[in-house]
C-alpha cells in the first residue's frame, strides 16, 4: 500500500531521473538491432498514444503559439510579430481581469481550501455511514456544471423572495443583492464554486486520511494529545504532500476560472466579474465576427508561461519541506 | 520479431487508425439527394415550430425532389455566431443582422449571389437602403435581406390591468413610461421596467436608448472613418432616466444582468411591465419563451427632441461561403423559397401563412417593409385571413411606426462599441453613485480608439 509519506518522492521524481535509468553513453545502436531489440514493438506499441496526443494535444499548443502571432480571422493569415502581445498588455480591461482573477484566487483559498480539509477529517471521525456522507459531499459534483449555475441563479435571486434572501429574511436580514452589485458579485460566485468542487477534494483528502498510520494517533494520544493536537502534529503533517499538490492545483484552476462569471453574470456588473480566462474569450468570440483570434491566444500564451513560472517557483519554495 | 506483443501493438495502432478515420467520413449524401443544412429556429423551441418546419420542408422537397433540406438549430448571438463561424459549425444558410453583414462581406466570409439575385427579377424590388447591407462597393449581392424591425415598446398588459393602467392607453412620453413602470413595480411587485444589460445587448438598447431621445453614438463621416459621439445629450438622458427608474423609483425589479435571451424568457414569465426590443420579437415570445399572447402588448417607442427616431435593424439570408456549386443552388432555390416568395407571391404566401397557422404559429408579426411598400401591402393583404397575432393589442405600434422615421445602426465596429457600453449601463443600475457624464466621456475616448485602429 502507498503510504501518504511516499507522496512527496511522487514529485521529486519529476525532476530527478530514477537511479535505474540507463546511463547516457550506452552503445550506438543500429537500425538493425533496434530493430531486433523490439524497437518496432515499442513503437507500435506507443503510436495510437502519440498520435492522440500530438492530434488533440500538442499541436493545439503549437498553433496556438503559432496563432499568437498573427492576426487572423481563420480565413485570411498574416503575421504580426509581437503586436498580438503589445495590444493585450496596453488593454485597460487587462488589469481589471487580473485582479478579478487574483480576488477569485484569493476567495477560493480562503473558502475553498479548508473547507474540504476540514469535511474530510470530521468525515474520517464519523464511525458508521461514510459511504453516505462521502456521496452526499461528492453529489454536487456530479450536477452538470451548467445546471448548477442555472440552480444557483435562482438561490441568488436579488429580489426579497429569491431562496437565500427569503432565507436571510427569517433572521431579519434584509435582502442582499448577490450577483447584481460590484461588491457581492465575485464573493457569490466563488460561494457557488466551492460548492461545487468540494466533493472532489473531500473524496481525495478521504483517501489521504485512510493511509494515515493509526499508531501514530495512537501514540498521540498516550502522549495526551487531544483532538486539536492530533490534527495539528499527526494529521496535517501526514497529508503534506497532498496538500501541496491540491494547493497548486486549486491556484491552476482558480487562475484559469471561466464558468461561473460567463454564465452568472457575463462579466458584469461593471466588469466587477472579468476575469483573464473571460477576457480571452471575449478577445476570439464577443465581436461576433470572429474577433482577436491572435490576441485570445497572445493573452493565453501569457497566462500558460505565468502559471508554470508560478508552479516551478511553488516547487522549489517547497523542496524544503517536501525532500 | 512476430511475438504477440508485436501483434497486438499492430492491432492496437490499426483500431486507433480506423477509428480515427472513421471519425472523419461524415454522412455521405445517401439517396443520391444533395443535402442542403439549413438555419431554422433558436434551441429550445416548442414541438409546433418543429411540425410546422417538417411540413414546409415537405413542401418545399416535393418541388425539389433533388434537394434535402436539415435544418438546424440556430439563433444569431454575438459570441456563438464567432464561435460557429470559426469552427465551420454554421448551417449552409442562416441569417446574420444589418450590422455584421458589412464586415462578413469586406472578409469574404459570405457568397456572392447578384446573378442569381438577378434572374430571380428582383434585384430591384428591394428597398434600396435595406440592400446597400448587402452590397460591396461595385454592387455585387452578397444575401437576401428578408426582414427588418424596428424598436418598439413592448409591455405586458396584464401587470398593466393590475397597475391600474389602461392597456389600451400605453405610455407615450418617456415621464409617462416612468410612472406606469412605478405604479406596476408598487402594485405588484415585479419590475415595471427593464433593460438588456449583458452580450453586447445594453449597448445596443442604449444605442436605441439615446436615438428615441434624439442622440447618435456614432457618426458615419462618409469617407469610411467613424466619430464617436457617445456622450451626447440623448445617451445622457437615457442613462439618467434609467437612473431615476432604479434608485428613485425602484421600479426595474433586481436583475440587472439581462441580454436578449434572459428579458425575454422573464417578460414571458410576467415578471417585466415593459421593456424595449425590436418588433419583431413576438414570434419568439410566444414560439420559443412560451408568452402569453393575450397579455402581449406593443407600441411604438416615445420619441423625444430634434432628430428623434426608433433605431432599426434586421436581418439577411446569406449562404455560408464553403458550399459547393450545386449547394449554392440549392441554398438559393431554398432562400427564395423559404423568406422571399412568401413576400412576392400570393400562392407562396398563403401557403406558408397556412402552414403556420395550421401549428400554432405567429402570422402577422409585426415587420417593416425589405421590399417595396406596394409589395409589402400586398402581401399582408394576401394574408390577412391568416393573420393570428393580436393585432389590436398592436395598433399603438402599427398606427404611429410608419410616422416614424427609423436610425440605423451605428456602422463603425458596432459590436465591439455595443459591447463596451454594456459595462455602463450596468454600473448605472447597480451603483448608485455612477457618474453618468464622466462613464460616458470614458467610452467615448475608447470607442474612438476603437475605431481608428481599425
Amino acid at each position: 500500500m502507498t503510504t501518504i509519506d511516499e507522496a512527496p518522492v511522487l514529485i521529486d521524481s519529476a525532476r530527478t531521473p530514477p537511479s535505474d535509468a540507463p546511463p547516457r553513453a550506452r552503445r550506438r545502436r543500429s537500425p538493425a538491432t533496434w530493430l531486433s531489440g523490439g524497437g518496432l514493438a515499442n513503437l507500435l506499441f506507443l503510436a495510437p498514444t502519440i498520435v492522440v496526443f500530438a492530434l488533440f494535444s500538442w499541436s493545439p499548443i503549437v498553433q496556438s503559439v503559432v496563432m499568437s502571432l498573427q492576426r487572423t480571422n481563420l480565413i485570411t493569415w498574416e503575421w504580426v510579430g509581437l503586436d498580438n502581445f503589445a495590444n493585450v498588455l496596453a488593454d485597460p480591461l487587462l488589469g481589471t481581469a487580473v485582479l478579478n482573477t487574483l480576488w477569485f484566487a484569493v476567495l477560493a483559498l480562503l473558502f475553498g481550501f479548508p473547507l474540504p480539509l476540514a469535511l474530510a477529517v470530521l468525515m474520517s471521525e464519523v464511525r458508521r455511514g461514510k459511504g453516505v456522507y462521502s456521496a452526499l459531499a461528492y453529489l454536487p459534483v456530479v450536477v452538470p456544471p451548467v445546471v448548477a449555475v442555472l440552480l444557483w441563479k435562482v438561490f441568488y435571486d436579488a429580489s426579497p423572495t429569491g431562496l437565500f434572501n427569503t432565507v436571510l429574511g427569517w433572521f431579519g436580514v434584509p435582502p442582499q443583492t448577490w450577483l447584481q452589485a460590484s461588491e457581492t458579485a465575485m464573493p457569490s460566485l466563488v460561494l457557488e464554486a466551492t460548492w461545487a468542487g468540494a466533493g472532489g477534494s473531500v473524496i481525495i483528502y478521504l483517501a489521504a486520511l485512510l493511509a494515515v498510520p493509526p499508531e501514530l494517533y495512537d501514540a498521540a494520544e498516550v502522549d495526551g494529545a487531544g483532538v486539536w493536537r492530533k490534527v495539528w502534529h499527526v494529521t496535517l503533517p501526514q497529508l503534506r504532500g497532498v496538500l501541496f499538490v491540491m494547493l497548486i492545483l486549486q491556484v491552476l484552476a482558480t487562475a484559469q476560472v471561466f464558468l461561473e462569471p460567463f454564465l452568472f453574470t457575463a462579466g458584469g456588473p461593471n466588469n466587477a466579474t472579468v476575469t483573464v480566462l473571460l477576457l480571452i474569450y471575449r478577445y476570439a468570440f464577443q465581436n461576433s465576427l470572429g474577433g482577436d483570434y491572435g490576441e485570445a491566444t497572445a493573452l493565453s500564451v501569457m497566462l500558460a508561461i505565468a502559471l508554470a513560472l508560478l508552479s516551478f517557483l511553488y516547487f522549489r519554495l517547497t523542496e524544503k519541506w517536501s525532500s | 520479431m512476430k511475438s504477440p506483443r508485436t501483434i497486438v501493438a499492430s492491432l492496437a495502432a490499426v483500431a486507433t487508425v480506423a477509428s480515427l478515420a472513421a471519425c472523419s467520413t461524415g454522412a455521405g449524401g445517401e439517396s443520391g439527394k444533395l443535402e442542403l443544412r439549413v438555419a431554422t429556429f433558436p434551441p429550445g423551441a416548442d414541438a409546433a415550430a418543429y411540425e410546422a418546419f417538417e411540413e414546409q420542408e415537405k413542401q418545399f422537397e416535393k418541388d425539389n425532389p433533388d434537394i434535402d433540406v436539415v435544418g438546424v438549430e440556430y439563433e444569431w448571438e454575438g459570441p456563438t455566431f464567432a464561435a460557429q463561424l470559426a469552427g465551420g459549425s454554421l448551417p449552409d444558410v442562416f441569417t446574420v443582422p444589418f450590422t455584421d453583414s458589412k464586415t462578413l462581406l469586406e472578409n469574404g466570409q459570405l457568397t456572392d449571389v447578384t446573378a442569381e439575385v438577378e434572374e430571380l427579377g428582383y434585384a430591384d424590388k428591394f428597398n434600396p437602403v435595406i440592400l446597400a447591407e448587402v452590397q460591396d462597393a461595385d454592387g455585387n449581392i452578397f444575401g437576401f435581406p428578408r426582414q427588418a424591425y424596428a424598436m418598439g415598446l413592448h409591455y405586458n398588459r396584464d401587470l398593466f390591468e393590475q397597475a391600474g393602467l389602461d392597456p389600451d392607453s400605453p405610455p407615450t412620453t418617456w415621464d409617462e413610461v416612468r410612472e406606469a413602470a412605478d405604479a406596476i413595480a408598487e402594485a405588484t411587485g415585479k419590475a415595471g421596467y427593464a433593460q438588456m444589460t449583458s452580450n453586447n445587448t445594453g449597448g445596443w438598447q442604449l444605442a436605441a436608448a439615446a436615438a428615441a431621445r434624439g442622440g447618435r453614438i456614432q457618426e458615419d463621416n462618409g469617407d469610411g472613418t467613424y466619430t464617436s459621439t457617445i456622450a451626447n445629450p440623448g445617451t445622457v438622458a437615457a442613462l439618467e432616466f434609467l437612473k431615476q427608474l432604479r434608485w428613485e423609483d425602484e421600479s426595474m425589479g433586481s436583475n440587472f444582468l439581462l441580454d436578449w435571451g434572459t428579458i425575454n424568457q422573464e417578460f414571458a414569465a410576467g415578471n417585466i411591465g415593459m421593456y424595449t426590443s425590436g418588433s419583431d420579437v413576438y414570434t419568439a415570445l410566444v414560439r420559443d419563451f412560451s408568452a402569453d399572447p393575450d397579455s402581449y402588448g406593443l407600441t411604438v417607442l416615445p420619441l423625444e427632441g430634434e432628430d428623434a427616431g426608433p433605431l432599426g435593424g434586421g436581418d439577411i439570408a446569406v449562404i455560408s461561403p464553403s458550399v459547393s456549386e450545386e449547394e449554392k443552388a440549392a441554398a438559393v432555390e431554398w432562400i427564395d423559397w423559404y423568406y422571399m416568395q412568401k413576400l412576392l407571391d400570393e400562392d407562396a404566401a398563403r401557403r406558408d401563412a397556412e402552414a403556420l397557422v395550421a401549428s400554432d404559429q405567429a402570422v402577422g408579426t409585426p415587420v417593416l417593409p425589405v421590399l417595396d411598400e406596394e409589395t409589402y401591402q400586398q402581401s399582408r393583404e394576401w394574408i390577412a385571413d391568416y393573420i393570428n397575432v393580436p393585432l389590436d393589442q398592436m395598433s399603438g405600434f402599427f398606427d404611429g411606426v410608419f410616422d416614424q422615421l427609423p436610425v440605423g445602426e451605428p456602422k463603425g465596429s458596432t459590436q465591439e462599441i455595443y459591447a463596451l457600453l454594456d459595462p455602463i449601463v450596468q454600473a448605472v443600475l447597480t451603483d448608485p453613485d455612477a457618474d453618468i457624464d464622466a462613464l460616458l466621456e470614458k467610452a467615448d475616448a475608447d470607442a474612438q480608439a476603437l475605431l481608428d485602429g481599425e
